[in-house]
């Protein structure tokens, strides 16, 4: 019992944490490696606007979602517009965005235990003999919500089916009079803002550290390749699989190992079937 | 007013093409357009461990000299992947820590020194970590960054996981380099043998092969080659030079530890290559000496100095992405006049 209500909650966490990035991957084709820098920077952005500049938790939540929001649109207006379609570079300028931003919080004295995100109601309840703090229920929900949000989106609004549209075919797309770069950087926002979202619903739980950063990055990757990029099901499904095995090896082997299941599920998934549970689009050509 | 439309126009320089044939010997004036380039790095290269006491520096920065030369080897294995094989590896640390550990555990439970451990675990590396990057080796694109980005990792929490060799505390009392003569004059012949004998590979047949892999890879198949045999050779070139690298480093520093899988061997051989010019095998050499010392001589400022050459490399690959050798070349062998259209 203990296993299957913290794994669905620890499944729940890594589809939150990955969902961003299936987004900007699966529409622009861009490895967005500064997603685990977005993820911090969201936790200090919160901590600060409550404790430096006294806003009530609340409205720091949403005003920190839209900051978000335009911060992940500005590094694609005036970063990543100008290495598309170069995959090296692509992979380079993001990677070296995260770092550049993790190491500097690093520097600027964010890290230990000092700070802390308030957890949205206090207390914890019982289910089925297991006790849940409402946090993890409360994370729970914003993972279905997402999750159906995204669905609803992306199937019966304008630039939600642009998405799709990108997804399937850029070149037709762009016929169609669909703005890539345009649909990119609202992708490329939504992304960071769904980045923040995971951060401000996750972070409570426990302390806000830079190495959190990295860690988010390799479990979203590893959500995002087992079950296939630009594949909503597939991540989802995936994000169950490493939950529940990462709660079963903390259970019965030794916590340590948490993060080496997720590497090796991203070694064994790549090996054995490249594209993923579900990864349909251009699977072979571009990846074998 | 009637408006001239212009625009530039590169044309070889005269000498350029007269050197490319036998006929090079026939003049000094050509013979010292070839090798003067050649020799100003070679002999700068050599004069340089001695220049430095003379110049008045600490002996500390001699021992920056066997870091440059290590990355140095690093940023040649990732320039060699990267455009001449098409693999991306972000997992330079990788590479260092198989060499090192390999280097350390040969020398603690052998008691080798460091004459047979380093050539043992420069091959032994490249082997080990040819044979765990084989099973990613038919991925290509951002999905081998990615899984070389993952083995650094990976194997840095198997170590401390299972607590094997020597666990978070590293292997201690590795033998050191009998002098510092030796330690930085090895590690000089060693880069400039890497960076000669990689830029005779790549013009050789299996070098064609390797940019085929490149450029397109089913047209190598088409001709009946292995891709995967020829990546397999390619990476095995390129974690030697790494694991060499990390052996020596184990041996400098006379120990070995998960810290050996740290960033900054990741990073700072992209940073170089991308800033010295890409697929030029000189250019990231000669950018580890400019990167390293800077990293080293911003130290006290903590991982700021991560912030700095990550925001350097940015600025490169956004504006500058040639990279400064592909420049340098491009006006040594072309001249450039403004011509009406």
């Amino acid at each position: 019992m203990d296993i299957l209500i913290y794994g669905i909650i620890n499944s729940f966490s890594l589809a939150l944490m990955a969902i961003g990035f299936t987004l900007v991957y699966g529409i622009s084709r861009l490895p967005n490696f500064a997603h685990g820098a977005l993820y911090v920077i969201t936790g200090f952005l919160v901590w600060s606007l409550i404790n430096l500049l006294k806003l009530h938790y609340a409205l720091s939540i949403p005003l920190a979602l839209i900051i978000m929001g335009l911060v992940g649109a500005a590094i694609y207006r005036f970063v990543l517009i100008r290495v598309r379609g170069m995959a090296t570079s692509e992979i380079i300028a993001t990677y070296a965005l995260g770092l550049a931003i993790l190491e500097f919080l690093r520097w600027g004295g964010f890290k230990g235990m000092t700070y802390t995100l308030p957890v949205f109601i206090e207390g914890s309840t019982y289910i089925g003999g297991v006790p849940v703090d409402f946090q993890r229920i409360i994370v729970v929900g914003i993972g279905i919500i997402v999750v159906t949000f995204m669905w609803l989106f992306t199937h019966f609004n304008k630039i939600g089916l642009a998405f799709r549209g990108m997804a399937q075919d850029e070149h037709a797309a762009m016929m169609l009079g669909i703005d890539s770069d345009w649909m990119a950087v609202i992708a490329m926002g939504m992304g960071s803002m769904l980045a923040g979202l995971s951060a401000i619903a996750l972070l409570p739980l426990g302390n806000i550290v830079v190495e959190a950063g990295y860690n988010v990055l390799i479990l979203s990757i590893a959500v995002c390749i087992v079950g296939g990029l630009g594949s909503w099901v597939g991540a989802i499904l995936a994000a169950f699989m490493i939950g529940f095995l990462q709660i079963i090896t903390v259970a019965y082997i030794q916590s340590h190992f948490q993060m080496v299941v997720a590497l090796l599920a991203i070694i064994i998934t790549l090996i054995l079937r490249p594209s993923g549970l579900f990864g349909r689009q251009k699977e072979l050509e571009e990846r074998v | 007013m009637d408006k001239v439309e212009r625009r530039k126009e590169r044309l070889d320089r005269g000498i350029k093409v007269r050197t490319e044939g036998i006929y090079a010997v026939s003049s000094w004036q050509e013979v010292a357009y070839l090798v003067l380039p050649r020799l100003v790095l070679i002999v700068g290269l050599l004069l340089l461990p001695l220049l430095i006491p003379a110049l008045g520096f600490s002996l500390y920065w001699n021992k920056v000299i066997s870091y440059v030369g290590i990355y140095a080897l690093l940023a040649l294995g990732f320039d060699f992947l990267a455009h001449f094989v098409g693999l991306v590896s972000l997992g330079g640390a990788f590479f260092i820590g198989v060499g090192a550990y390999t280097a350390a555990l040969l020398n603690k439970s052998l008691g080798l020194s460091p004459a047979f451990t380093i050539p043992m675990a420069t091959i032994g590396g490249a082997l080990i970590s040819t044979l765990l990057l084989l099973p990613a080796l038919p991925l290509r694109g951002v999905y081998f960054a990615i899984v070389t980005l993952m083995y650094p990792l990976a194997l840095m929490r198997i170590i401390e996981a299972l607590n094997i060799f020597g666990g978070t505390d590293g292997i201690l009392g590795v033998a050191g380099f009998p002098n510092r003569w030796i330690e930085q004059y090895l590690i000089i012949l060693i880069v400039i043998f890497a960076l000669f004998g990689l830029r005779r590979l790549v013009n050789e047949d299996i070098g064609l092969v390797f940019r085929g892999v490149k450029d397109n890879d089913q047209s190598v198949r088409a001709s009946g080659l292995s891709i995967t045999l020829y990546k397999a050779i390619a990476v095995f070139i390129a974690s030697g030079l790494g694991s060499l690298g990390g052996a020596y480093l184990s041996h400098i520093y006379m120990f070995s530890g998960i810290s050996l899988f740290a960033l900054d061997f990741s990073v700072i051989p992209i940073a170089a290559t991308v800033i010295g010019g890409g697929g030029t095998l000189v250019g990231p050499v000669l950018g580890c000496f400019f990167l390293v010392p800077i990293s080293e001589w911003l130290r006290e400022f903590g991982t700021l100095r991560i912030v700095f050459y990550s925001l350097i490399l940015m600025a490169f690959i956004m504006f500058r992405s040639e990279g400064v050798m592909v420049y340098a070349q491009r006006k040594y062998h072309q001249f450039q006049r403004w011509v009406k259209v």
